[in-house]
């Protein structure tokens, strides 16, 4: 069974049409890129998988299943912006997650943790803005849910990390989950994905695999994109 | 080991024809355990299933078999691996021969090119 499932799916925010009639199913074990220029509805989309956002109209299942209480034990989400409570530590942080998550991995979290240099004891307040988002990234990736959401998570990180944060996606990955991706340095995750979502006002303008991309147009998905949403 | 990826191909060919290279040029041995699929995507950042698809293809090339339960191994039959060694070099003329045409230079004048590159 498909893991995420959309049909018919739109949002409207008054007469701003956000999404508007989308087909959708990821299957279990893809590594999926949302690409899309600003204001495409990647956001939305996201939103509406993991239950912050209502349909206007459609439906979008996760498992099965309408997105709610049930669903977010099995989806970890990474949003566009910190929403760590500032006052708490990193260590703070971790007993948070796992005292909310069933799945979170500690283990995992504090490994992680350490190979990124950051401190146990460091205040969030005190961190930087790519440290803040490396914490935020390494407690979404440390539980073991079966779809990853992932609104911009390598954009504030320098590229090492940016490296390193791929090869942590790519040592998680498990062939029961599916991670989506929303960004727009298409070139740095191109390689670790499956298949990419082209959005363009609302609509996916394509869906297709990595590889038959590069096979039938003899370019990369960055290449394609940059053509594709030309100004 | 180093990997580099072209934009204009897919990534699992290239990966396959740098995973055969690696056999072919006895950096892995024949009878030789290959890493996991996951190590491999790990060392060379891509997705696993894009490794997968590229051991596959290994596979059907005769040039890795795999056992049920304890992994992937090179092929001991070093008839294979000539075999793919040498399609691997006609792969590298071709590219050769049709870059020079392109420059101009016919077969004869690219071997005399070849003789005098050998006396320097």
């Amino acid at each position: 069974m498909s893991i995420l499932e959309c049909k018919g799916l739109s949002k409207h925010f008054g007469a701003v049409q956000a999404l508007e009639n989308v087909d959708l199913a990821i299957e279990p074990g893809h590594i999926v890129g949302l690409l899309g220029p600003n204001g495409s509805g990647k956001t939305t989309l996201i939103k509406l998988a993991n239950g912050l956002l209502t349909p206007t109209s459609g439906s979008i299942t996760i498992g099965g299943i309408a997105p709610g209480v049930q669903t977010k034990s099995v989806v970890s989400y990474l949003p566009e912006r910190i929403a760590l409570p500032e006052w708490m530590t990193a260590e703070q942080a971790v007993d948070y997650y796992q005292d909310f998550y069933a799945d979170f991995r500690r283990e995992t979290a504090e490994a992680m943790i350490q190979n990124l240099g950051l401190n146990m004891k460091q205040r969030i307040k005190t961190m930087s803005k790519g440290t803040k988002e490396k914490l935020q990234l390494i407690l979404t990736m440390s539980r073991d849910a079966r779809l990853f959401l992932l609104d911009e998570p390598i954009g504030g990180v320098d590229p090492a990390t940016r490296d390193y944060i791929l090869r942590t996606i790519i040592g998680n990955y498990n062939e029961n989950a599916s991670i989506i991706i929303s960004t727009h340095l298409i070139s740095d995750v191109e390689q670790v994905l499956d298949e990419v979502l082209f959005l363009q006002n609302g609509r996916i303008v394509l869906h297709d695999t990595v590889d038959a991309i590069r096979n039938e147009k003899g370019t990369s998905v960055d290449a394609l994109f940059r053509e594709v949403f030309r100004c | 080991m180093e990997w580099a990826f072209r934009s204009d191909q897919p990534i699992y060919a290239q990966m396959s024809r740098h995973l055969s290279a690696a056999i072919v040029t006895g950096y892995y041995s024949p009878g030789q355990r290959l890493p996991s699929v996951r190590d491999i995507a790990m060392d060379a950042g891509v997705n696993p299933n894009t490794v997968q698809r590229a051991l596959a293809e290994l596979e059907r090339d005769g040039l890795v078999f795999s056992q049920r339960t304890s992994g992937r191994f090179v092929t001991e039959d070093p008839e294979k691996i000539r075999s793919v060694r040498e399609t691997m070099a006609k792969e590298v003329i071709d590219e050769f021969l049709k870059a020079m045409r392109k420059l101009g230079i016919d077969r004869k004048e690219t071997i005399a090119f070849l003789e005098k590159e050998e006396d320097e």
